[in-house]
């Protein structure tokens, strides 16, 4: 049973005008099992926390702490972090030209696993992993997301998903930009992954339409760069009917209210 | 056999006469098809620095081989391994094979031709297995002129690697005359030590129905500056030029290539991939020219040229200059393409947030980018050797 743990966690970016602090005060434990939905208005700061997590070097960790099983996550660099078993996929993934998708992945498999998955067994598990989610097998040929619609995309991040296996996945936007059709087969992908073990699962998105396809078991609200309110899956709902103006406005107060002090 | 000499075109032209000079100015010349070529190195003038096929190579790092002031006082020794089937000679300018490949277009190349004192011919015939030719510059601080030809009989299939090596500066013409019916697959290394100057002209010279697979590998040197023309003798040729090139800090390395068509039916395709690091804030720089001419002649050519540069830090230059010139409405088919890219942080980020070490994301990167041109190389020494000296390039700055 593994265990993500993010305590007071404060995340600064490089900005023309000197460090700007988009996190400001992060708490929240996810434990095997479960799936955290993330929901917040654009600029809250949902997705600097998904890369703070990985440990992208744009975003400086001011203080807090973030551990996995109780090893110390910040002091890890980013390859370290994932071969721990932490999982981003990315909101918008990166094209790595010059590398097949095929030779990508048996990289990061070898990387992860710690030993180089033996071959027949790995052309198998990886047609099974893009059958599954409808991916055309000419993509293992093709450069890394280079020339990948943007729901192709998607469905890259979620087949690594399904082969690395982490004990922790951040989903940062994986809904975003996917029509209907997309949508469902990303969204199986994960109740796959979720389905397959002792994983957690931390959902980040600006929308509830992929919590219908994907319950959760905690929906968090981000607003000014904290989690400002924790419910239960009828949380989604009253957002879904109110949109964030009340989370909004609370974001505003504190806001005023840093200022004041 | 003998083949026509292809001299005549300009050989001889006095540098007074009226257009001889056209293009070498400072008004760039408006078609590869007036490019001018002699065996005299007089009839060019000195470059200044600004002429269009001198503009991207740093003169003053080419211990004079442009201005006369070098003196060719050393020699760069050729050595052939020859098995059955492969005929070496040493001969002098007056053979009248020498010159069949083509005749030099810049001053340099021209200077090579005056000044080299014996030339080696290695003639292949049959199915010979794999030659190797290594040619040694003349080390640290010395110049040199140096004059190959490698040709083939009519209906030969032969493999050929020539390996550079070595220290010093060295012009040279590789003169490539395929036979009739003949294939040549050929490998050119420039392995060079890290003081080497290497300006090469290469003319490759397809009979009909021959067939070309060249391949070539830019990794060391200071600068190596080589640039292939491809002429075709008869119908059905089939040139395929393919070359990679690995510069890092302080590197110059040019590839300018002309493939001329003048003749029906005949087939080019040209893929070059580079890439360029860069330590302490040094320029990394490469130059890939590749003009294509179709001459209203040569109906039904097809012919495709591609570059790909990849940078994988800072302070790194890719120059990338594709010219197609298309005399003929008659042609089968005709492209060209040129993209440079970055390895930039985002990638790296990327793969290694997928567990991947950034030392093996970067040998992934490069790897990948280069397989396509490493895998042409058939010889599994050879192209052992070759990839391990990539990765020796890759170690140098520090990952």
């Amino acid at each position: 049973m593994s265990t993500l743990e993010i305590k007071d966690l404060h995340v600064s970016v490089a900005t023309d005008d000197g460090a700007k602090e988009i996190l400001k005060g992060v708490d929240l434990t996810i434990r095997a099992g479960e799936t955290h939905a993330i929901m917040g208005p654009n600029g809250s700061g949902k997705s600097t926390l998904a890369y703070a997590i990985a440990g992208h070097p744009k975003y400086e960790v001011t203080s807090g702490e973030v551990t996995l099983d109780g090893e110390d996550v910040l002091a890890m660099t980013v390859d370290e972090r994932a071969r721990a078993g932490l999982f981003l996929a990315m909101q918008y993934p990166v094209e790595v030209p010059g590398v097949s998708t095929s030779n990508f992945l048996r990289a990061a498999a070898t990387a992860v696993r710690g030993e180089a998955p033996k071959l027949r067994t790995w052309v198998k598990e990886v047609k099974g992993a893009m059958n599954d989610l409808d991916i055309d097998p000419d993509f293992a040929e093709r450069n890394v997301n280079e020339g990948f619609s943007g729901g192709e995309k998607k469905r890259h991040e979620v087949l690594q998903l399904a082969l690395l296996k982490p004990k922790i996945a951040v989903l940062d936007e994986t809904d975003s930009g996917l029509d209907v059709d997309a949508l469902r087969v990303v969204s199986e992908g994960v109740n796959r992954f979720r389905a397959g073990g002792d994983t957690g699962v931390l959902l980040i998105t600006h929308y509830t339409r992929i919590l219908q396809h994907i319950t959760p078991d905690v929906v968090h609200v981000f607003a000014g760069g904290r989690i400002v309110e924790s419910g239960g899956p009828e949380l989604a709902d009253e957002l879904e009917k109110t949109g964030y103006v009340r989370f909004a406005g609370s974001a505003a107060d504190s806001a005023v209210a840093e200022a004041a002090v | 056999m003998t083949l026509p000499n292809t001299a005549p075109e300009v050989a001889g032209l006095a540098p007074e006469l009226a257009g001889a000079k056209k293009g070498q100015g400072e008004s760039p010349i408006a078609s590869a098809s007036e490019r001018f070529t002699s065996y005299d190195v007089e009839a060019f003038e000195v470059p200044g620095g600004r002429e269009e096929n001198w503009r991207f190579t740093p003169l003053r790092r080419l211990h004079g081989l442009h201005d006369g002031s070098a003196t060719f006082e050393g020699t760069a020794t050729i050595d052939v391994a020859a098995p059955e089937g492969v005929t070496v000679e040493t001969v002098g300018r007056d053979d009248a094979r020498i010159g069949e490949g083509g005749v030099p277009a810049d001053r340099v190349a021209a200077a090579a031709w005056s000044t080299f004192r014996e030339a080696t011919l290695v003639t292949l015939d049959g199915t010979p297995a794999p030659v190797t030719v290594t040619v040694t510059g003349p080390g640290a601080g010395a110049t040199a002129a140096g004059h190959l030809q490698l040709r083939t009989t009519p209906h030969t299939e032969a493999t050929v690697v020539v390996e550079y090596r070595g220290s010093g500066v060295l012009a040279d013409n590789l003169e490539v005359v395929l036979g009739d019916g003949s294939r040549l697959t050929l490998v050119v290394t420039g392995e060079w030590a890290d003081d080497a100057v290497h300006v090469g002209a290469q003319h490759m010279s397809i009979g009909r129905d021959a067939v070309l697979r060249a391949t070539s590998v830019a990794l060391g040197g200071d600068l190596v500056r080589i640039s292939p023309t491809v002429k075709y003798r008869g119908p059905g040729g089939d040139a395929e030029l393919a070359g990679l090139g690995f510069a890092d800090a302080g590197q110059h390395l040019e590839q300018r290539l002309l493939v001329d068509h003048a003749v029906p039916h005949c087939t080019s395709n040209v893929v070059y991939k580079n890439a360029l690091q860069s330590t302490k804030g040094l320029t990394a720089h490469t130059v890939w020219i590749g003009d294509v001419l179709i001459r209203a002649a040569a109906e039904n050519t097809r012919t495709f040229e591609l570059n790909r540069n990849l940078v994988l830090t800072e302070h790194a230059r890719a120059d990338s200059v594709p010219n197609l010139e298309i005399e003929t409405g008659e042609i089968a088919g005709a492209g060209h393409a040129s993209a440079t890219g970055r390895f930039d942080d985002e990638q790296l980020f990327y793969l290694q947030s997928r567990g991947i070490p950034e030392d093996v994301a970067r040998r992934l990167v490069v790897r990948g980018f280069f397989g396509e041109i490493l895998s042409r190389i058939t010889l599994p020494e050879l192209r052992e050797r070759l990839e391990a000296a990539i990765e020796a390039e890759l170690a140098v700055i520090g990952v």
